[in-house]
C-alpha cells in the first residue's frame, strides 16, 4: 500500500469538500478510485458506471499517462505517483 | 483574447488541415479572458471529428492548475461546415465533468478564409454565441 496524490478537475471539487488535490492510499489505481468513492460518495456517479468500470467520459492519468494504455484499474502504484482525473473532450462537425 | 491567441487558433486550424485542429483555452478559473492558447493534437486524426490528445491535454490542464489557472474552453476547427456547434459538439459539451461555463471556440475553414466564433453551451444544450474581443 502506497500513498499517491490525486488531482481533481474543477467540476468534481465541490463533491470532494472543495479540495483540488487529495492524498489517497492504495496498491493499484482501482483501490484509489474505490477509496475516493468511499470517502466522497458524491463522486461515484461521475467516476464509475453500475458495473464499477470507469465511465467513458472520464480519463484517469497516472503521471500523465492514460491508464487505458497501462493496465487500467489494475495499474500498480508507486509511492509519490500522481493521478489526475479529467473529462474526455471530443466533438466534430 | 489577445490578437496573438486569435492568430494561434487560426494557425492551429490551418496547420491541422485537412484534419480538424484543436486546442485548449487557458485563463483564470471561471473567467472569460484567454491567457494562453495551447495547441493539442487531434487524437482522432479525422477531418470530421476531433478528440483532444489525452496526454497533452492532461499536461496542459495540470500545468494551468499549478499556476492557479484553469482550462476555460476548447477550440476546434470545422473544415467543411460553418463555425457553429454541431449536434456532436453540443452532446460533448453537455457531458458530465465538462464544466458548463467553458467557452467553445470554432474556427471554420469551409470557405477558404478562416472564421472564428465563440459559444457557450448550456446544460440543456442551448447554444449562445458570445462576442470575441481582441486586444493587441
Amino acid at each position: 500500500m502506497v500513498t499517491v496524490s490525486v488531482r481533481l478537475p474543477t467540476v468534481l471539487r465541490p463533491a470532494a469538500g472543495g479540495q483540488s488535490k487529495l492524498s489517497v492510499a492504495g496498491a493499484a489505481v482501482g483501490d484509489v478510485v474505490d477509496r475516493l468513492i468511499e470517502d466522497y460518495p458524491a463522486l461515484e456517479s461521475n467516476l464509475v458506471d453500475d458495473e464499477g468500470s470507469v465511465r467513458k467520459f472520464v480519463n484517469i492519468y497516472l503521471n500523465d499517462e492514460d491508464i487505458r494504455f497501462l493496465e487500467s484499474l489494475e495499474t500498480p502504484l508507486s509511492e509519490g505517483d500522481e493521478l489526475a482525473i479529467l473529462p474526455a473532450v471530443a466533438g466534430g462537425q | 483574447m489577445d490578437r496573438l491567441h486569435w492568430l494561434q487558433m487560426l494557425a492551429a486550424a490551418w496547420d491541422a488541415y485537412p484534419l480538424e485542429g484543436c486546442g485548449l483555452l487557458i485563463g483564470a478559473p471561471g473567467g472569460g479572458r484567454v491567457e494562453r492558447f495551447v495547441t493539442i493534437d487531434n487524437e482522432a486524426g479525422s477531418s470530421r471529428i476531433y478528440r483532444l490528445d489525452g496526454n497533452q491535454y492532461a499536461r496542459a490542464a495540470l500545468d494551468a492548475d499549478d499556476e492557479g489557472l484553469d482550462v476555460i474552453g476548447v477550440m476546434h476547427s470545422h473544415t467543411h461546415t460553418a463555425a457553429y456547434p454541431s449536434p456532436t459538439d453540443v452532446a460533448e459539451a453537455t457531458k458530465p465533468l465538462v464544466p458548463p461555463d467553458w467557452h467553445w471556440v470554432i474556427v471554420s475553414l469551409a470557405w477558404g478564409f478562416p472564421e472564428l466564433h465563440s459559444f457557450r453551451i448550456d446544460a440543456g444544450g442551448g447554444i449562445h454565441e458570445e462576442p470575441v474581443g481582441l486586444s493587441i
